[in-house]
This record gives C-alpha cells, sequence and structure tokens, in this order.
C-alpha cells in the first residue's frame, strides 16, 4: 500500500512536470487558436540560453534576467516575422508554421549555443524526504509550487485584465477582433513574450531534471496528452490533465507495463486521453466548441 | 450626385484587386456626408462588403488591395492606416454576420469595443450603460456567452460594440441578414436613433432595399464593382427602374423585354 | 490566351466526364507522363533514380493519400507515416509467411491491412475534432510504432529489428535494378494517382469536402457521417500503406520501424501544405519540394562553407534554413504551390491582358 501511494504521488509530482509543458501551448492555443508545436523548441531554447549565460560567468539572476528578455525578444520577433503575416488563415496553416518555427528555433538555438548536453543546477537538492513513511521528492514540490503560482497568475491575467480579454477575442475572431481596434500584433507579442516566461521556467526545472540537451524538444510529445485531456483552452485544465496523465502513467508503468515488456509509456497517456475524449471531445475543460448551423 | 460641403468620408475612384488577379471594384466613389445615414446597395457579389473593407482597411488581411484612387475621412487620407488606428480616428466596421466573439459574454463583448480608449473604468461603465439603453434585451443577456445568443441579440452585440469605440462613424454590413422584418425594422430603429442622437454618421450596405431605403438619407447602387446609380434616397425609392429590379414592384402592365435593355443602356451610360 | 477553354465543346456526356475535361490539361498530362515513361528511364541515371525519383513517387503517393484525408474530408492526422510503417511490415508478413505469394498482391494487402487498422484508429473522428483529434493520431504513431519493435514476430524474430525486402519477380522478370524500380513504382503511383483525381470528383470526394467545409451541416443535409469519415480513413490508409511497402520494397530495402517515425508524418504533412491542401498535383509538388531541397542546401552549404564550419554547424544551419523555407512557403502562398499553379494558369488565360 504505502508503495502504491510513493508511486501515486511521484506520478502526480510527474504530472505537474508535464503540466508546466501545457501551460505555454494552452496561452497561444487560446490567443491565436493554434497548437504551438514550437513551445517545446522554446522550453530548449530557453533552457540553453540560460545555461549557456551561466557558464560565461554571469550570476543566477542575471543570467535569469537575461534569458527573460531573450525570450521576450523572440516571442516578439515570431509575431512581427511570421504571425503577422499570417493572419486570417487557416489554423492548419498556421500549425504547420509552428513546426516550421520548432525546426527553426532548434537549429537556431543550437547553432548560437552548440549541441552539448549541459548540466544544470538549479540548487535545490533532489533528495526524497520522508512523509509519514512516504519518500517524496522536493524537487517535485518545488516543481509544483511554481506551477501553481503560473496557474493564479495566468488565471487573473486572462479574466481580469483588457489585454487578456483581447486575447481571448482575439482566440475566437481575428477578424472581429481587428475590426474594433484591437491589435492583433500588440496581442500576440503579449502571448508570445508570456509563453517564452512559461517556457523558461519549464526549461529551467526539466534542464535541471534531464541535463539541457535537445531531448527536452520531446517534452512536447508529453505534453500533448495532457491537453487532450485538460482541453486546449484552460489552464486549470492543463494542470487537472497532466496530474491525472502522470499518475495513471506511472500506475500503468509499474503495474501493467510489465506484462507488455515495458515501453508503454509512448501512447498510454495517449490512448488515456483519446478514451477521455470519447466521453468530452473537448477535454475535461475546454471551452467548448460552439457549432450552429 | 455630390454632396456639398461637410462629407465624413469621401471615397475616390477606387480599385480593388483580390489576390493581385480577381479585379471587383473597378473605379468606385462615393461621399457620406456628416450625420447622415447612406445606404450602399446591390445585388450579391456585387462588392458591397468589399468596398466597406476597403474604407475600414480589413481588406490586407483577406489579400485584398485598394490598387487605385484615394479615400478621405474628415479630409485625411486614411487609405494606408491600419484598422486601429482607423478605430481611434472613429471610423468602425460592424462586419457582415454578425462576428461575435462566441466564448466572451455578452458585456465581455461589448468591452472589447472600448480596447482602442484610454478612459478610466467609471467612463468605460458609463458607455455601457448607454449600450444598454439603446438594446435593453441585451442587459439581460449580459452575462450569457454570445455565440450562444440568438441571431438579432447577436447583431445587437455586434453593433453595441462597435458604439463602445465611440466612433463618428460607423460601416454597417448587412444588419438584417437572417433576421426576421419586425426585428429588421427594430434594429433600423435603432440605427436611426444613433444617428439622430449620437450624430453617428453610418454607410451601410444592404440587400434589403426596401427597409434601407426607408431609413437612409442617400444611396448608391453598385452593380458588378461600379456604382450604376445614386440619389437622395427618397428619389431611389421612387425611381422606376430602381422598383423594378430592386424593389420588385412594377408599375402597371408586365413590360416588355424592350424595356429592360432601356435600364441596361443608361446603366452602361452612367458607369 | 495559352490556355482557353472556349471553342472546346462537349458533345457526348462521356467527354465532359472525362477526368481531365480540358484539352491543354490533356495534353500536359500526356506529356508529363510521356516523359517520365520515355525519356526518363534513358537520361536517369542509378544515383537519380534511387536517390532522388523514387522517393519523390513514393512520396508522392504518400501525400496523395494523407491528402485525402486531410485536405479533403479535413481530418487532421500527424500519424501518417503510422500507416506506411503498417503497409511495409503487412508486406513483408504476407510475402514471407504465404508461399508463392505475388509481390503486387502482397501490396494490395499491404494497404488493405494498414486501410482496416487506419479505421480503427479513425474512430475517434466521429466525436473529436480538430486539433483534438490531430493529438489523438499521434497515438496511432506511437502505438504502431511500439507494436512493430515490441512484438518479434513483425520482424520475424530479426534481433536489429531490421526486415530485409524479398525479391520482386514478376513472370520471372526480377525487378533489381534502380531503373526497374523506378518503373514499377512509377506505374503504381500513376494508377493510385489517377484513382485518386478521379475519387474526389464523385460522391464520394463531395461528401468530404462537405465535412470538411463544415461537418454539422454536412451531416444536417443527410451526408452518412460514420461511413462517409471511416472511409476517408481508411482509403488514404490504403494509398499510405501502399507507399510504406514501396518505400521498404523499391527505394530501401531494408526498413525498421524507425524508419516511420513521428518526423517522417511531419514531412508528409508539409509535402501537402506546400504543395496544395486538397490537390493531388499539389502532392507531387510538394514532394519534389521536400525531396529536393535538403539536396540543394546540402549542396549550397558544403560548397559555400566548406571545410570553414564544422559538419554540425552545416546541419544546424540547414535545420535553420529548412525551417525559415517552410515559413516563408507558408506566408508567401499559404494555399500552396498548387494555388500558384492555378493562378498561373489563369493568367495565362487572360494574357496579354493583365485582368
Ligand atoms: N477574399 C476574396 N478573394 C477573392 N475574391 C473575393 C474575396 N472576397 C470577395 N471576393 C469577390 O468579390 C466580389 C464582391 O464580393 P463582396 O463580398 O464585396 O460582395 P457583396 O456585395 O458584399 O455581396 P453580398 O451581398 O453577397 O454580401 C465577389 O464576386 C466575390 O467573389
Ligand atoms: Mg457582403
Amino acid at each position: 500500500m504505502l508503495f502504491f501511494i510513493e508511486v501515486l504521488i511521484g506520478g502526480l509530482l510527474a504530472g505537474v512536470m508535464y503540466s508546466l509543458v501545457a501551460m505555454g501551448f494552452v496561452l497561444i492555443y487560446k490567443a491565436s487558436g493554434v497548437l504551438n508545436f514550437a513551445q517545446g523548441s522554446m522550453v530548449l531554447f530557453a533552457a540553453l540560453s540560460f545555461v549557456s549565460i551561466l557558464a560565461m560567468g554571469a550570476p543566477f539572476w542575471l543570467a535569469l534576467v537575461l534569458t527573460l528578455a531573450i525570450m521576450v525578444l523572440l516571442g516578439v520577433v515570431i509575431e512581427k516575422v511570421v504571425l503577422r503575416r499570417l493572419v486570417n488563415q487557416p489554423q492548419i496553416t498556421l500549425f504547420m508554421a509552428t513546426i516550421g518555427l520548432s525546426i527553426l528555433i532548434e537549429g537556431l538555438g543550437q547553432m548560437i549555443w552548440g549541441s552539448q548536453v549541459h548540466g544544470l543546477d538549479l540548487g535545490i537538492n533532489d533528495i526524497p524526504f520522508n512523509f509519514y513513511g512516504v519518500f517524496i521528492s522536493q524537487f517535485d514540490l518545488f516543481a509544483a509550487g511554481c506551477a501553481a503560482v503560473l496557474v493564479a497568475g495566468l488565471s487573473l491575467f486572462f479574466h481580469k485584465t483588457k489585454i487578456g480579454r483581447a486575447l481571448r477575442a482575439v482566440a475566437d475572431d481575428h477578424q472581429a477582433a481587428m475590426s474594433v481596434g484591437i491589435p492583433l500584433k500588440h496581442v500576440w507579442a503579449v502571448v508570445w513574450a508570456a509563453a517564452g516566461f512559461v517556457a523558461l521556467v519549464a526549461g529551467l526545472l526539466w534542464g535541471s531534471r534531464l541535463g539541457v540537451q535537445f531531448a527536452l524538444t520531446l517534452v512536447v510529445l508529453k505534453a500533448l496528452p495532457v491537453l487532450i485531456l485538460g482541453g486546449f483552452t484552460s489552464i486549470p485544465g492543463a494542470i487537472i490533465g497532466g496530474l491525472i496523465i502522470g499518475a495513471t502513467e506511472k500506475l500503468a508503468e509499474v503495474y501493467i507495463g510489465p506484462y507488455f515488456g515495458g515501453g508503454i509509456e509512448n501512447w498510454f497517456p495517449y490512448v488515456l486521453a483519446l478514451a477521455f475524449l470519447l466521453i468530452r471531445p473537448d477535454g475535461l475543460f475546454g471551452e467548448k466548441h460552439i457549432e450552429r448551423v | 450626385m455630390s454632396v456639398q460641403g461637410n462629407s465624413i468620408l469621401t471615397v475616390n475612384n477606387i480599385e480593388v484587386i483580390y489576390n493581385h488577379v480577381i479585379l471587383v471594384l473597378k473605379g468606385v466613389s462615393l461621399d457620406v456626408p456628416e450625420g447622415k445615414i447612406v445606404a450602399l446597395l446591390g445585388a450579391n457579389g456585387a462588392g458591397k462588403t468589399t468596398t466597406l473593407k476597403a474604407v475600414s482597411n480589413l481588406l490586407r488581411a483577406e489579400r485584398g488591395d485598394v490598387t487605385k484612387g484615394s479615400i478621405e475621412f474628415k479630409g485625411k487620407r486614411v487609405d494606408k492606416m491600419t484598422p486601429p488606428e482607423l478605430v481611434k480616428q472613429g471610423v468602425i466596421q460592424v462586419m457582415e454576420g454578425r462576428h461575435c466573439f462566441a466564448h466572451l459574454t455578452v458585456e465581455e463583448n461589448l468591452l472589447t469595443g472600448a480596447y482602442t480608449r484610454k478612459v478610466s473604468r467609471a467612463e468605460i461603465r458609463r458607455d455601457l450603460e448607454r449600450v444598454y439603453a439603446y438594446f435593453p434585451r441585451l442587459k439581460e443577456r449580459r452575462n450569457s456567452q454570445a455565440g450562444y445568443t440568438s441571431g438579432g441579440e447577436q447583431q445587437m452585440t455586434a453593433i453595441g460594440r462597435a458604439l463602445m469605440a465611440h466612433p463618428s462613424m460607423i460601416l454597417l454590413d448587412e444588419p438584417s441578414m437572417g433576421l426576421a422584418p419586425q426585428l429588421v425594422e427594430e434594429i433600423f430603429e435603432i440605427v436611426r436613433d444613433l444617428n439622430q442622437k449620437e450624430k453617428v454618421s453610418f454607410l451601410l450596405a444592404e440587400q434589403n432595399t426596401n427597409v434601407a431605403l426607408r431609413y437612409a438619407d442617400f444611396g448608391y447602387i453598385l452593380e458588378n464593382g461600379r456604382v450604376v446609380m445614386d440619389g437622395k434616397a427618397a428619389d431611389l425609392a421612387t425611381n422606376e427602374d430602381v422598383k423594378e429590379f430592386y424593389l420588385g414592384i412594377s408599375s402597371g402592365a408586365r413590360k416588355s423585354f424592350r424595356d429592360a435593355k432601356h435600364y441596361r443602356r443608361r446603366k452602361r451610360w452612367l458607369a | 490566351m495559352f490556355y482557353r477553354e472556349t471553342g472546346q465543346y462537349k458533345t457526348n456526356y462521356g467527354a465532359d466526364e472525362q477526368i481531365f475535361p480540358i484539352r491543354q490539361d490533356r495534353i500536359g498530362v500526356m506529356i508529363i507522363l510521356a516523359f517520365a515513361y520515355l525519356a526518363v528511364p534513358f537520361i536517369g541515371d542509378d544515383y537519380w533514380f534511387s536517390a532522388i525519383l523514387i522517393p519523390f513517387l513514393i512520396l508522392s503517393l504518400a501525400a496523395i493519400g494523407l491528402n485525402l484525408l486531410t485536405g479533403y474530408a479535413g481530418q487532421l492526422s500527424l500519424g501518417s507515416a503510422g500507416f506506411m510503417a503498417v503497409g511495409a511490415f503487412a508486406a513483408y508478413n504476407f510475402m514471407l509467411r504465404i508461399e508463392g505469394m505475388p509481390f503486387l498482391l502482397g501490396f494490395i494487402l499491404a494497404g488493405l491491412s494498414a486501410a482496416a487498422v487506419g479505421i480503427v484508429f479513425g474512430l475517434p473522428s466521429l466525436r473529436v475534432k480538430g486539433f483534438y483529434l490531430a493529438a489523438a493520431t499521434l497515438a496511432s504513431q506511437f502505438f504502431i510504432e511500439w507494436v512493430l519493435t515490441k512484438f518479434p514476430w513483425f520482424t520475424n524474430n530479426s534481433a536489429s529489428g531490421v526486415i530485409t525486402a524479398q525479391k520482386m519477380v514478376l513472370f520471372g522478370y526480377a525487378f533489381d535494378t534502380p531503373m526497374s524500380r523506378y518503373l514499377l513504382t512509377l506505374v503504381i503511383v500513376t494508377l493510385l494517382a489517377l484513382a485518386a483525381k478521379n475519387l474526389v470528383r464523385t460522391r464520394t470526394g463531395r461528401d468530404w469536402m462537405a465535412i470538411r467545409d463544415m461537418d454539422v451541416a454536412a451531416e444536417v443535409i443527410g451526408i452518412p457521417m460514420l461511413k462517409t469519415k471511416l472511409l476517408a480513413f481508411a482509403i488514404s490508409s490504403f494509398y499510405l500503406g501502399v507507399a510504406g511497402a514501396l518505400w521498404a520494397y523499391c527505394y530501401l530495402g531494408t526498413v525498421e520501424p524507425q524508419a516511420f517515425e513521428l518526423t517522417r508524418s511531419m514531412q508528409l504533412l508539409f509535402m501537402i501544405i506546400i504543395g496544395g491542401m486538397g490537390t493531388i498535383v499539389g502532392a507531387f509538388f510538394g514532394a519534389a519540394f521536400i525531396v529536393l531541397l535538403p539536396i540543394f542546401l546540402n549542396l549550397f552549404t558544403s560548397t559555400i562553407f566548406a571545410g570553414q564550419v564544422d559538419p554540425g554547424m552545416l546541419s544546424h544551419l540547414e535545420q535553420l534554413v529548412f525551417g525559415g523555407m517552410i515559413i516563408f512557403f507558408l506566408i508567401v502562398e499559404p494555399l500552396g504551390l498548387a494555388r500558384l499553379w492555378q493562378l498561373g494558369k489563369q493568367k495565362l488565360r487572360l494574357w496579354p491582358f493583365p485582368h
């Protein structure tokens, strides 16, 4: 029983890590109605920039500020060079553009910062502590704390601010948003900058987990089932989805996996998410797709 | 016809091409006098929407381009301005087919209209109440998602949203689309109200010639990207050709084909 | 001027219902086919056949398959390479386990197997739409990859997971030179491409497009959702399955499941976007672009920067340019090369007048 609880808690906390990546997707999906495939590359890019600046001898806080500046700049440039020119195109075109972006950012990041694996130490020790007989990772708890703060902040931003409202308006209807004078450029630049910030947080946490390396881009594939489950448009959904996926994935790995010779973690979350989808086609918390003939 | 003196909007012989090949407007000129309602009439595909979008500059996003001519608002060239700049100048478009933000509530929809204005919260509240005064129905539905409100309510939301920007001119595209006749009258009454009380000038594109000519001061008739007729709304409404071709009223006996040709001839001469 | 339909009067229904109803199109297609069948075998060399033309043709076929599903029926799929894998491994197992199985029949069975798997993975599309469906199609990608690597039966217990395609022999003739493989691929691709071109203008094709444009409305006017969507998945997967078998048999010779990874699915998606969604000719444009671009890039970077920059750097640079080109294309012509083609034809029709 204790073992079960330990696996469960480990899974839940691992799920929070997925949620961190998923949140970046939600931001951009909400504002431009597009699944940003480049989120994973942005995570890599943020982490790479951070460790490289650190390696040049900058203190921690300076590296953080500089990386944040880089990510905001990246967001603004993406808006200026790409998105602005794709206004009103079908979603799939935008989606493909983000795949193009992901290739480009990966290339760029590794060209500038090199492609060797860097270690990253955030100074949070990863020794599990004993909580009534259950071992819990401190690092994971820290990550969960970060996620909670992010969620609270983003929810306020979307529902209580003028620019947040404009963001949701743009997500619903580009053209109408333009017609009332919402400058798409600013809105998108803000959103991409915010997504860059979320990518930075995710990049630091994941980077110190796995090492900063190319494989970081693959966290996208972990985040997608979370999004399907939680809904592309809901920040709390991203968290709950992450928790569900994380927990079930770990439990399945431990209790079902051995029967298949393991390796099920690549597809299991997808099948699980799919099963949920059949019940709720817009995810558990996604905005219902309003469709009228 | 030319309107002397104080026209708020002047469109000067504009040509619009979509996708670099599809020529849609072949030289359209029109005038909107300050404080008046001008109707832009014509069959499907005549180019009404295109004309409005050329003014509000929403064309660019559809790969359309104004290749000739000029557009002036309050005496200033506006053809190179972005939509947000235009909204700040006081020109706002209400698009065809009531593009509401489906997932936002009615009230949130209205608030987005005030995006370009830098004023206090209290003032925005006041404007909101003003819109609700014109559209009491919206007040009842203020907290429902716009996507689930009726077509009429969506049209009202769209107009109300435009009002929140404090425009001096509204480009209104087919407000009657898909609405019951009574609701159409209701909407047009409100348009007239806004025009008289708030001094908003209107350029409105309509299929419903009958209603449009009753509420408008002037009218332009567009056909195949050209203005083929224009004049005071009252004059147009009594014009034999307009009656025959746009209002479906023929005077007396059925006309022979030769008379129809007379209209064609006249049209070509005007264009 | 050169591309005018005027004066081409159809005097019977047969003439009006041809696949290419316009004479100029017909002549154009004839010229291209004649060139591909009669001229290319003599001017091409082995490098051209096996490194450029064969993969180009097979990828075109796969892109047609994906285009039927995504471009015509509007169901975005990120798992198309999975179905290619099904085709490749099905063909291998059919020929391995059934004595004397003719390889062409094996290819057809491969297509049918892929179609069956496609139907299963198409089931969620009845409930799920848009990006939700797209993300869900990844399930097929990962699941198929996992099954093929986890169960050694599929690879005939090959230790490395690599299979070696059997010889292709037809009436005693063995397709073992690059040129003969090119011709074989060309025949199959021609036939299937024409079939697709025809299919999309039938009732089925129109139902697909209706669903793509608005599926609620399509359902309301009585288009059977279940049948139409699953048919799209089935036929699309059939094309992908055959393409997968060709990839194994005519192109690589030896394959492992990793040849059909997610990146391949993405590549196919790029092809139909760059070529033009919802067009058959676009699949060919897109495949040509995707096959040739890396070759050009490689040539370009290695001649310009030869020796000055290390190879790792070069490959990142290539990546950068590739990503950039894709974005550039999407911005310049979001409807794809096929759209440029069409605009070009329109210009020719009016030429020498501008409008
Ligand atoms: N984005 C576009 N690309 C190409 N052609 C377009 C585009 N938008 C409109 N057109 C063409 O321009 C012409 C005029 O269209 P427009 O929408 O202005 O007509 P309209 O008078 O508003 O018609 P309706 O009363 O049906 O709304 C039509 O022939 C249409 O096909
Ligand atoms: Mg219109």
